[in-house]
Formats: C-alpha cells, sequence, structure tokens
C-alpha cells in the first residue's frame, strides 16, 4: 500500500506501463486522490505571498523570537510550541506578566486550511491573525511601530526580508506575510487513519474502524467535524458547564452564536490536550462523555448536539478512532535568531 | 350576449388582477446545500427580487443551519433549522440584504430587492 501513497504524486505515470493489475490500483488511486478525508497536498496561499523557502525561513526565525514581545520574554512559540502539538499544553494560555488568558491556545496544525482564524473566527487570514498576539496587552503585548523600528536595526533581519520580499522593506505586512509563510509549513502527516484510507486494511484496528462508523453515524461528530481536517469552518454552543465566554456572538450577534466556538481540528488530537476552548477536559475520554450526555448546559446549546447515551464500548471506540488521527509530529529545528 | 360580455369581461380583470397580483409578490426558494446556497440546484451569489417578495431558505444539509441578515435594507433571524425544513423572509424595502449563515460563515449570498 505504500505504493499508492506514493503514487499521489507524479508515480502515477510509471503505472501506466505495468498492464493490467496497474489499471485496478489506478482506480484505487482516483479513489484515494478524491478522498475527502485525506490532506490535499497544496498548502493554499494568497497570491500576493506564495511561498518560498526565504519566506519560511524568515518567517521562522520571527516566530521562535521572543523579541517580538514587549517583555522581550514571549514569542509565538512559547505558546504554540512545536513539542506540545503547536500548543501549550495549558487549560488557557499565558500571556504578559504571567497572566492566565480567557482561552486555552488553539494548535496552529493545519490553520492554513482554516476560511477564518482565532476561537471567535475574527481574522480572515494567517497574515492578519498574525499581527493580533504580538500587538493584544494581555498576550505580546508589543507596540507595531517600536517592533518594526527594532527589527529594521537588526541587520541579519534587514537581510532575510529583503531576500523574502524584495523592494517591500521591513513592515508590519512583510512581518506578517512572513510569519503566515511559516505557519503554512505547519501541517499534518500521515496517520494509520490516512494509511487505512488509502488502502491499507491492516493500518489500523477494528475498533478504529466501529469508531470511525460511530463517527459518522450514530455519534453525530461529522455534523460539525468534517473533511480532512475534521471541521466545518463553523461555530458552535456545544454546552460546556460554567461557561460564560460569549465567544462568536461579540462578533456576529445572532443568538445561536452566543457562547460558540470555532469547531476545532481533531488531527494529532492526542498532542493538543487539554481540549475545548476553555480547556475543560484533560482526555478524550472526557470529551466523548461530554457529548454522550448531549453537553451540560442546555441554554442556547447548538441544536446538532444531542444526548447519544453511547456504550462503553462505543466511547471506547470513539477514542480509538480519534487517536487514529495522530500522525508522526513533524521534525522542526529551533532557528538561530539573527543579530 | 350583453350580460356574457360583461360576466367575461370581469372574469378578465380578475383574471388579470390575480396574475399581476402574483406577479407582484413572487415567492423563491434557496436550497442550502453542501454549505451553499442554491437555486434550483446552481450556486447562486445574487437573487433579485422585487418589493414584497418573499424567499424561503430550505436545509438540503444533514446538519442545522441559521440564516440571518444584519443588513439594513432587511434585518433578520430565521433561527437554526434542520434537514428538509424550510424558513422564508419577506422583503419590504428596497435596498441589499447581505444574507448569510451564523453557523457556517462561508456560506453568503445577496438580494438585491428592487421597486
Amino acid at each position: 500500500m505504500k505504493c499508492l501513497k506514493n503514487m499521489r504524486g507524479s508515480g502515477r505515470m510509471v503505472l501506466t506501463a505495468l498492464g493490467c493489475a496497474a489499471l485496478v490500483v489506478l482506480s484505487a488511486n482516483a479513489k484515494v486522490d478524491n478522498d475527502p478525508y485525506l490532506r490535499p497536498e497544496m498548502v493554499p496561499a494568497p497570491a500576493d505571498n506564495a511561498p518560498n523557502e526565504a519566506r519560511v525561513e524568515l518567517g521562522k526565525a520571527l516566530f521562535f523570537d521572543p523579541r517580538l514581545s514587549g517583555s522581550k520574554w514571549i514569542s509565538c512559540a512559547t505558546c504554540h510550541n512545536p513539542a506540545l502539538g503547536w500548543s501549550d499544553g495549558l487549560p488557557k494560555g499565558i500571556g504578559e506578566g504571567m497572566k492566565e488568558l480567557g482561552r486555552a491556545t488553539p494548535t496552529i496544525l493545519n490553520t492554513a486550511y482554516n476560511k477564518l482564524q482565532m476561537w471567535d473566527g475574527r481574522f480572515r487570514s494567517l497574515e492578519e491573525q498574525a499581527l493580533g498576539p504580538i500587538q493584544a496587552n494581555v498576550e505580546m503585548h508589543k507596540d507595531m511601530k517600536a517592533l518594526i523600528a527594532e527589527l529594521k536595526k537588526i541587520s541579519g533581519y534587514s537581510e532575510m526580508f529583503e531576500k523574502a520580499y524584495p523592494g517591500e522593506g521591513v513592515s508590519e505586512k512583510t512581518l506578517a506575510k512572513a510569519i503566515a509563510s511559516f505557519e503554512r509549513t505547519v501541517v499534518s502527516t500521515e496517520s494509520a487513519f490516512d494509511r487505512w484510507r488509502m488502502g491499507d486494511d491492516h493500518a489500523v484496528a477494528d475498533e478504529v474502524k466501529r469508531g470511525f462508523s460511530l463517527f459518522e453515524g450514530k455519534a453525530n461528530c461529522s455534523r460539525c467535524h468534517q473533511g480532512f481536517n475534521f471541521v466545518d469552518d463553523g461555530f458552535h454552543n456545544i454546552g460546556l458547564k460554567g461557561n460564560t465566554d460569549q465567544g462568536r456572538f461579540a462578533k456576529v450577534p445572532v443568538k445561536v452564536l452566543k457562547g460558540a466556538f470555532k469547531t476545532p481540528t481533531l488531527r494529532d488530537i492526542e498532542l493538543t490536550a487539554p481540549y475545548m476552548h476553555n480547556g475543560a477536559y484533560k482526555t478524550l475520554e472526557e470529551v466523548v462523555d461530554h457529548y454522550s450526555r448531549g453537553g451540560d448546559m442546555k441554554e442556547g446549546l447548538d441544536p446538532n448536539i444531542e444526548a447519544l447515551n453511547l456504550s462503553k464500548q462505543e466511547k471506547s471506540d470513539l477514542v480509538a478512532f480519534m487517536k487514529s488521527l495522530t500522525g508522526k509530529p513533524m521534525d522542526i529545528t529551533v532557528p538561530h535568531l539573527p543579530n | 350576449m350583453k350580460i356574457k360580455t360583461k360576466i367575461a369581461a370581469l372574469t378578465g380583470i380578475v383574471s388579470a388582477l390575480l396574475i399581476c397580483s402574483a406577479v407582484q409578490a413572487s415567492e423563491y426558494e434557496i436550497t442550502q446545500e453542501h454549505k451553499t446556497f442554491k437555486q434550483n440546484g446552481e450556486k447562486v451569489e445574487r437573487l433579485q427580487v422585487k418589493v414584497g417578495d418573499t424567499v424561503a431558505f430550505r436545509n438540503g444539509d444533514r446538519f442545522f443551519h441559521n440564516i440571518y441578515s444584519l443588513s439594513d435594507t432587511k434585518n433578520f433571524d430565521l433561527g437554526s433549522y434542520r434537514k428538509g425544513t424550510a424558513r422564508s423572509v419577506t422583503f419590504d424595502k428596497v435596498g441589499l440584504a447581505e444574507i448569510e449563515c451564523a453557523i457556517h460563515p462561508e456560506m453568503y449570498m445577496e438580494v438585491e430587492v428592487i421597486r
């Protein structure tokens, strides 16, 4: 089945010469290419910020550079830590002055594919999003004008910006474009679930297969968690106990959005605990229990959510399925920051 | 003959009025399929209607939609409703109404209301 995976690119031409047997594989490959549960090989990027090596390298340096914060102590990677699933392992993020933030740190994995960014969807692109936390008083608390002036004084950065964005200079715009370019390289890798979807029947255990059937069927998970990234780019109030955060409603004042948050990806889900926008649950078992009882707060509850009364076996199968979505973490080296 | 002619004429007038009234207040149906607004199976980005016309939004997806507009032309919230059901709104003012699904903001269309 490895060959099927390899065939997803240029390898397809080789097999056409192998006769009838190859034709059978080719038709299987067509199925693979159209499988909505497999990550598209092309990562979307805006026309004015097509990725290249210089842009990604610059973005990576900026992402890991604590000088982007007012305290010169917090970098993007402080909260979006690659060793912790590009999140921080905490129920809620920690910002300026070690103060706890209002929401959990979302992973940046596969954010390139998101139609809206942040838990409340307030930014439309990664470029817009990149500038938010840097300037937010409670997060990195950095004055943008001061930051650009400081970056211009670092000769290594001036060279990197010129190489990445010739003639565009060191600016808020190029800073955002570079960070977004790096973030677009943080994408999910092949998981056991993917290998199963590509035809390897032995890639996952039966409990995973049963869990996937439940996911698409009785458990209603795929009403919101759809496609390869298991998101619907939508907003839902999932009935978390004690939640007072208005979420998307603060941005779009429509009743159904009170306490609603963006559906998070399930890719690499094992690496991004705790779960939910407020880090309410430490384990996937707790998450499945939540949905099985149909949430806790019924007021404003998203109508897609209803009590499921899952059996112990069904809960266990769902957890096994979700765990099969975790791929091998991408190799990441920490950059040497320019001076 | 004269009476028959009058009756025929009256019938004609009534029919014409009915047709006229139907023209003045049309009903349209927009479906939501795969998180896309469609009219007769085709994606619709802008629908032109006249003042007094009604548009029904029918959910064809297996999950809930919540159609709303915060536009000055027509400010409404149809609430959340499931597959196979529809909710309607009548446009009573000239202008442009931006229509979205609150749950799935990628769903967007415009209704242009003319006289």
